[in-house]
């Protein structure tokens, strides 16, 4: 581009632009802007999903839990908590959002358990729509759930039917990524058996889980290599602990066992750090998916119908004018017969 | 005599003497153990739980044998019941266990009704033996004795407190068999969680009125083991048919990365405890409690349903006999009542329906009448368009003539001059 005559007005070699800074830039500006992210939790009571928790992000999210006993669970309803940190590590400050779904498989009937969790999915993009088509979007609040772990019991032979149906209703609103909790009941074997037969059951149910995305091209062979045995270790069987324990002189998180002590980090021991490094280095794709799959996916399922909250009370109104008429015609039905066979009678006498 | 005078009598006369010498009743009850043993025992468990919580596992490794059984699927419709008996022998001690695994429990997303099917299957086997109890011609003795002895209620380590189902069914089984809560998998689980964990879970039971099976502390010789086991409930239990070398032996235990869980270590898990308590201490208690208590509770509930008393309004005992043939004689006055009924009724209908009858074959005379009539009218109306036309007919052929006498007459005239004219002409 530039010249040997104009050498004297660009200090840089001759040919350099500097647009090559614009990475830079985006890091300083997102670095100021501060993330956003929305973590939502989901599984059985008893499962330690507060505990993985605690231990994913090395912070006391939930200082003082109430636990109902089991009389009280028999009726309990599903409520969503969601309790918010802001947590900055070497000048990145991270927004976590962590929902939490108390009462998810307490009641006896679990039929409207997950209503609840979807109302509330759909309350989020709600707003962020109502946000988005506003006039003044300067400061748009993104409180959209950007994803789902959700807590498969290690108690089982797989999946159980509670847990296909909420997947079912929840893999085209939000990214699902399975988690085996309590990981230290199975042996490595039984691990790897439960492994399979999650995501056979998964396959054969046709459930969208979230898939990582590979690696490009022009990575570096390590980062490939990670991707992979990510991917190859999904659904991640994680075991969480609140307490340190002194291992070889060192304080770790673990739990201590008459037998043994397990490892939080330790990776022949579980997949915690695996699950960790997937959600820290895919923060932002899982953002993105959410974005550009679910969130359109939702906008355009609601632009299409506009006045939704009207529409169901018309859909109430119309599917009863259409039992009433379909009462009347049987009834109008009846009365022919009667008529027909009246008449019929002295006919055939 | 009349009871009361048999009572004191009898109290009078009880004496209690000491014996001179060894007379040799104290070999009753080896009597009685060498015919029982040669009669052999029967027992029968009922594990009931979350599909794949360790049910089968845990019976194969407290009885030291395979069962065969398949892995059961979550996606079953509903809970049901599947009994197996096994004939199994130590020693010269034969004994018939039957072990009964609920499949299906706890997996529907609905889990109301999860608990009828138990209920009703134990419900059956009382009322089998209720039966056999009540026939004329009984075989007690050989028939095959399938009621629940022991039910294992095995919750799921979650750590907390009970589940919402563990309460239910607990509730409605207590009252109907003798039930043992386990802590299943309890590898899960470290002390201090435990010991929490079991007092959670007692103290659930107890405020909500769950009645658990107590190990008997009247007999001196089990009293001290008893109590001390009554402490650790529920037992905290894990099972393996798996062996893993430790030190120089193989013993059962599942092996970790982190170490290796030995079933039969007092100090991993109370499988030692449960099998002691269960198998090799108590279990003739539990047979026991089964029959005195619980079987006595159905059979008079259910003879209570059928109408049966033990005493009458005046407080005079009253025979099984005569409530027998007084309910008998209800029966069939009863029978009888309702065939008068029948009979009236069918006496009624068919007086109804000639009625009907009746009342359809004078409608069908009236149109008959009615068409009769018609068809008269009709004939006389054609007759007289009949007469009409033939007048008319008549009149017709008459002008007819005429005109043809005329024609004829007029023809004639014509006809006769010319022939007069011919005539004429011959002439």
């Amino acid at each position: 581009m530039s010249q040997s005559g104009e050498k004297g007005k660009f200090p840089e070699a001759a040919g350099y632009v500097g647009f090559a800074n614009l990475p830079n830039q985006v890091h300083r500006k997102s670095v100021k802007k501060g993330f956003e992210f929305t973590l939502m939790v989901v599984g059985e009571s008893g499962l330690g999903k507060s505990t993985l928790i605690n231990s994913l992000f090395l912070t006391d999210l939930y200082p003082e839990r109430y636990i109902p006993g089991a009389a009280e669970k028999i009726e309990r309803t599903v409520q969503i908590e969601a309790s918010t940190v802001e947590i900055e590590e070497r000048g990145v400050k991270l927004r976590l959002t962590v929902v939490d779904t108390p009462g998810y498989g307490d009641a006896i009937n679990s039929q409207d358990c997950f209503k609840t969790i979807i109302q509330y999915i759909d309350n989020q993009f709600e707003r962020y729509l109502h946000d988005e088509s506003g006039l003044n979007r300067r400061h748009i609040v993104d409180n959209r759930v950007h994803c789902c772990f959700y807590f498969i019991s290690p108690f089982g032979h797989g999946l159980k039917p509670l847990d296909v149906e909420f997947m079912k209703a929840i893999h085209s609103k939000v990214n699902i990524v399975p988690v085996i909790a309590k990981a230290d009941t199975l042996t490595l074997k039984e691990r790897d058996r439960l492994k399979r037969r999650i995501l056979d059951e998964i396959a054969q149910q046709g459930i969208r889980i979230y898939q990582l995305p590979d690696a490009d091209s022009d990575e570096d062979e390590e980062f490939k290599e990670q991707t992979r045995v990510l991917k190859a270790s999904i659904p991640f069987a994680v075991i969480g602990s609140n307490q340190l324990i002194e291992v070889k002189g060192k304080k770790i998180r673990g739990r201590l066992y008459p037998w043994g002590v397990v490892e939080v980090e330790n990776p022949e021991h579980n997949d915690f750090l695996k699950l960790r490094t997937m959600l820290v280095t895919h923060m932002q794709d899982l953002q993105e998916v959410t974005q550009d799959l679910h969130y359109e996916n939702f906008r355009s399922e609601r632009l299409k119908r506009p006045g939704r909250a009207v529409e169901e009370e018309g859909v109430d109104k119309d599917r009863i004018l259409m039992q009433k008429e379909a009462e009347l015609r049987r009834m109008q039905e009846m009365i022919y017969q009667m008529q027909a066979q009246m008449r019929m009678k002295p006919a055939d006498e | 005599m009349d009871a009361t005078d048999i009572d004191k009598s009898s109290n009078e006369e009880k004496r209690n003497l000491s014996l001179g010498g060894h007379v040799g009743f104290d070999s009753l009850p080896d009597q009685l153990v060498s015919k029982s043993v040669a009669q052999g025992f029967c027992f029968n468990i009922l594990c009931v739980g979350e599909t794949g919580v360790g049910k089968s596992t845990l019976m194969n490794t407290l009885f030291n044998t395979m069962f065969e059984n398949d892995e059961a699927s979550h996606y079953q419709n509903g809970v049901y019941l599947r009994p197996r008996t096994y004939d199994l022998q130590e020693s010269n001690v034969h004994l018939k266990l039957t072990i009964v695994d609920t499949v299906g429990f706890g997996d529907q997303i609905n889990k109301e009704q999860s608990y009828k099917p138990i209920v009703d299957y134990i419900d059956t086997q009382f009322e089998n033996y209720l039966q056999e109890e009540l026939k004329i011609k009984r075989a007690l003795f050989n028939c095959h004795d399938t009621r629940i002895h022991i039910c294992l209620y095995f919750i799921a380590p979650t750590g907390h407190s009970l589940k919402s189902l563990d309460l239910v069914t607990m509730k409605k089984l207590d009252s109907k068999v003798n039930i043992i809560p386990i802590i299943a998998k309890a590898d899960t689980i470290s002390k201090s969680e435990l010991h929490k964990f079991k007092i959670k879970i007692m103290s659930e039971l107890v405020s909500n009125g769950v009645q658990i099976y107590q190990f008997p502390t009247d007999d001196e010789a089990v009293t001290e083991i008893n109590a001390s086991m009554n402490a650790h409930l529920p037992f905290a239990v894990v099972g393996s048919t798996e062996e893993v070398k430790v030190g120089n032996k193989l013993v059962r235990a599942r092996q970790y990365p982190w170490g290796v869980v030995q079933v039969e270590n007092e100090s991993h898990c109370d499988f030692v405890k449960l099998r002691e308590m269960l198998i090799r201490v108590n279990m003739e208690d539990l047979r026991e409690q089964t029959h005195a208590r619980h079987y006595e509770l159905y059979r008079r509930c259910k003879l209570e349903e059928m109408g049966f008393k033990d005493t009458d309004p005046d407080s005079q005992p009253f025979s099984l006999q005569e409530t027998y043939e007084a309910k008998r004689k209800e029966f069939m006055g009863d029978l009888q009542h309702k065939e008068e009924e029948m009979r009236q009724m069918f006496v009624n209908k068919v007086k109804e329906t000639e009625a009907e009858l009746k009342e359809k074959e004078r409608e069908l005379h009236d149109k008959f009448e009615h068409l009769k009539r018609m068809h008269q009218e009709e004939k006389r109306k054609v007759e007289e368009k009949r007469r009409d036309l033939e007048e008319e007919m008549n009149a017709f052929n008459r002008r007819k003539v005429a005109a043809e006498t005329l024609q004829a007459q007029s023809l004639q005239a014509a006809s006769q001059q010319p022939l007069k004219k011919d005539k004429d002409k011959k002439n």
